[in-house]
């Protein structure tokens, strides 16, 4: 389906995605997939990317920014890969742990 | 145990101040994540898939009760109310904040303890047997010098960036609990002919992509010579250890390129222009350390333990715990008691903070408020009174840690897998939890001593290579795939297991397992244990038995 920005956080570590960017050219990072920018060809895929190094090198809030691929299914985002499957949710030992906990208890 | 001094002391604390005001550089952006990954690292700081991972260095696996409070605390305060134990002995955090680390450090400072050389191409935490000082036979604890060596290594200015990490292992015991032959370098404590004590020096062993068992260089090296020996390895190694090629770089493939004949003859070269050197340790000085690590005052103890031996006739569950987890000690009356941190259907190693208070707890009321940690991912009371330990059982139930499968199937060793580790290539605490909850332990018991050893990549950080069942998950194509080896040892007599043959996915290889249990229950001779049956009838029992004769 397409790609998205995965990074984890400067300050804690927790995972994050490159999101649509709110004011002009400020670049976002939420921290849930379905938040998360779809990039649907490579070009785009490879620009959002850039913007994220950027972002990584100018503001100090992310680090290691890179794309993954990404699927629709029931209507949510999933990862294609089982490693970032799992990145998304949290460790499939511990399901109260991680985002999969978050999602839980929202 | 051992108790900083105030070199010590100043050494932790500088660390802490000097670490704070990187992060606090890294936050305000004066320093790139290039810059900054390096110096994190130096302070066991790791960036992994869900968040940050800390390990804390627990120096030989020796730990005292007030110590294992502080890693329950820091679990609680700044993690998420666990901590997982790994097999160098020491403890991970697999939550912690960057922002918070210099505070986790702080606190580990004030009971003597840090996270430095826990990563980087350095000299690591060095290991021991968790029953030192404890166990029966044994030549002299080999925590003295585990901590002389400790010295020695911390912020060695000459070895602060090798070619590669190197560990180092260290028993007193012929029987080995520290699988001192998969180490870069191994030293077996023994007598010579004339009654003095020594070492047998071993080097170049190793798991991960290219495994090897050590080699012994030396048969006997007197104790003066200990850190003049071991300076004289580590040179040879800086000099020739491969730097073009990360794959190639750790001492192994460096005494396997060079030869060990070769290897043995630079070390000894290097040895003659520095034996008498500085690194000449004066007996007073390794006196002094000795008396760090004097025995508690045993008291004088019955042989006979009538509390435990009524208990265990009319307890099925606790003659169970006491065959399976309890140790003989070297003083009367006195025993050596495991506890699993192996429960079924669980993450092998991890312990919850209440868990670790529990532990600590128990380690004041019933072993001198000492505790061990082994590279079998358990936790170690040094010295019981037999007696108590029934006592000791009820408290153990009481916390959930009074699992009795101590050198049983479910004993699994098994790294953190792609659950949470950026490098690894499958998962592989599921499989040990799956594995766990396939046999119980009436079938564990009947199949007697087995040790399954799980790894999530070709790091090999649960020592498959040397399980006499080994897993190593890896990507293939996209999916979880487990490759199974049996055979291997890591014990006196160390081998690497061999590969069965193509691998099998997540949902077959608790299958395979089983298979290759009931081959070994079918085909095995009189009181005779996997390990010895597979050296005695091979591989094609089993491969027939998993793959079938086609």
């Amino acid at each position: 389906m397409g790609q998205v920005v995965i990074a984890s956080r400067l300050s804690d570590g927790v995972v994050v995605f490159l999101s649509e960017p709110v004011g002009t050219d400020a670049v976002e990072w939420v921290t849930q997939l379905e938040g998360a920018l779809v990039s649907a060809d490579d070009a785009r895929a490879g620009e959002l990317l850039s913007l994220a190094e950027a972002d990584a090198g100018e503001r100090h809030e992310i680090v290691d920014p890179y794309l993954i691929d990404v699927e629709e299914e029931d209507g949510k985002l999933r990862p294609t890969k089982y490693r970032e499957a799992i990145r998304c949710l949290g460790p499939t030992i511990r399901p109260d742990l991680g985002k999969q906990a978050e999602a839980e208890n929202a | 145990m051992y108790h900083y001094d105030e070199h010590d002391h100043a050494l932790v604390q500088d660390r802490v101040v000097q670490f704070r005001r990187q992060v606090e550089r890294r936050m305000r952006g004066e320093i790139s994540e290039e810059q900054f990954r390096p110096l994190r690292l130096m302070n066991g700081l790791y960036l992994q898939l869900h968040a940050y991972m800390l390990r804390v260095a627990i120096p030989y696996g020796t730990l005292d009760s007030r110590q294992m409070r502080k890693l329950a605390y820091i679990g609680r305060r700044y993690d998420r109310g666990y901590g997982h134990f790994t097999t160098r002995q020491n403890l991970q955090y697999h939550w912690p904040k960057l922002e918070d680390t210099p505070d986790i450090l702080a606190e580990l400072a004030e009971v003597e303890m840090h996270a430095i050389q826990t990563s980087g191409n350095c000299i690591r935490n060095v290991t021991s047997d968790q029953f030192a000082g404890a166990a029966k036979g044994e030549v002299e604890d080999p925590r003295i010098w585990c901590e002389i060596a400790r010295q020695w290594s911390t912020l060695h200015p000459e070895f602060s960036f090798l070619p590669r990490k190197f560990k180092i292992a260290i028993t007193g015991c012929q029987n080995d609990r520290a699988a001192v032959k998969i180490h870069d370098i191994g030293m077996i404590m023994k007598r010579d002919a004339a009654g003095e004590v020594g070492f047998e020096v071993i080097v170049g062993g190793g798991l991960g992509r290219t495994p090897f068992i050590a080699k012994t260089i030396r048969e006997f090296l007197p104790k003066e010579h200990f850190l003049s020996y071991m300076e004289a390895i580590l040179r040879v190694y800086n000099q020739l250890g491969r730097r073009d090629n990360k794959y190639k770089a750790r001492i192994k493939v460096t005494v396997h390129e060079t030869g060990s004949e070769e290897f043995t003859r630079l070390v000894e070269e290097e040895w003659l222009e520095i034996r008498d050197s500085s690194l000449k340790l004066p007996k007073e000085e390794a006196d002094r350390i000795a008396a760090h690590f004097r025995p508690p005052e045993f008291r004088l103890l019955e042989a006979a333990a009538p509390a435990a031996e009524a208990r265990a006739a009319s307890d099925a569950t606790f003659a169970t715990w006491l065959r399976n987890n309890v140790h003989e000690h070297k003083a009367t009356g006195y025993a050596i008691a495991n506890i699993s941190l192996k429960p079924r259907g669980e993450a092998p190693g991890d312990a919850t903070s209440e868990q670790m208070d529990a532990m600590a707890d128990l380690a004041d009321e019933f072993s001198f408020g000492e505790l061990r940690v082994t590279h079998a991912q358990n936790i170690v009371l040094p010295h019981v009174e037999r007696d108590q330990l029934p006592t000791l059982y009820d408290r153990l139930v009481e916390a959930g840690l009074a699992t009795p499968n101590i050198g049983l199937l479910s004993d699994i060793i098994c790294c953190p897998g792609l659950d949470y580790c950026a490098l690894a290539s499958a998962r592989s605490i599921p499989i040990a939890a799956q594995l766990s909850e396939r046999f119980d332990l009436a079938e564990q018991q009947e199949i007697g001593p087995m040790q399954i050893k799980i790894s999530g990549c070709i790091n090999a950080c649960g020592h498959h290579h040397v399980g006499h069942i080994g897993i190593l998950g890896v990507d293939r194509k996209g999916e979880e795939h487990y490759q199974v080896q049996i055979g291997g040892s890591a014990s006196e007599d160390a081998a690497l297991g061999k590969i069965l043959g193509r691998g099998f996915s997540a949902d077959q290889v608790v299958d395979v397992v089983e298979k290759i249990i009931h081959t070994y229950l079918e085909l095995r001779g009189e009181g005779e244990a996997f390990i010895e049956t597979y050296r005695r009838i091979g591989q094609d029992p089993f491969k027939e038995r998993v793959y079938g004769t086609d």
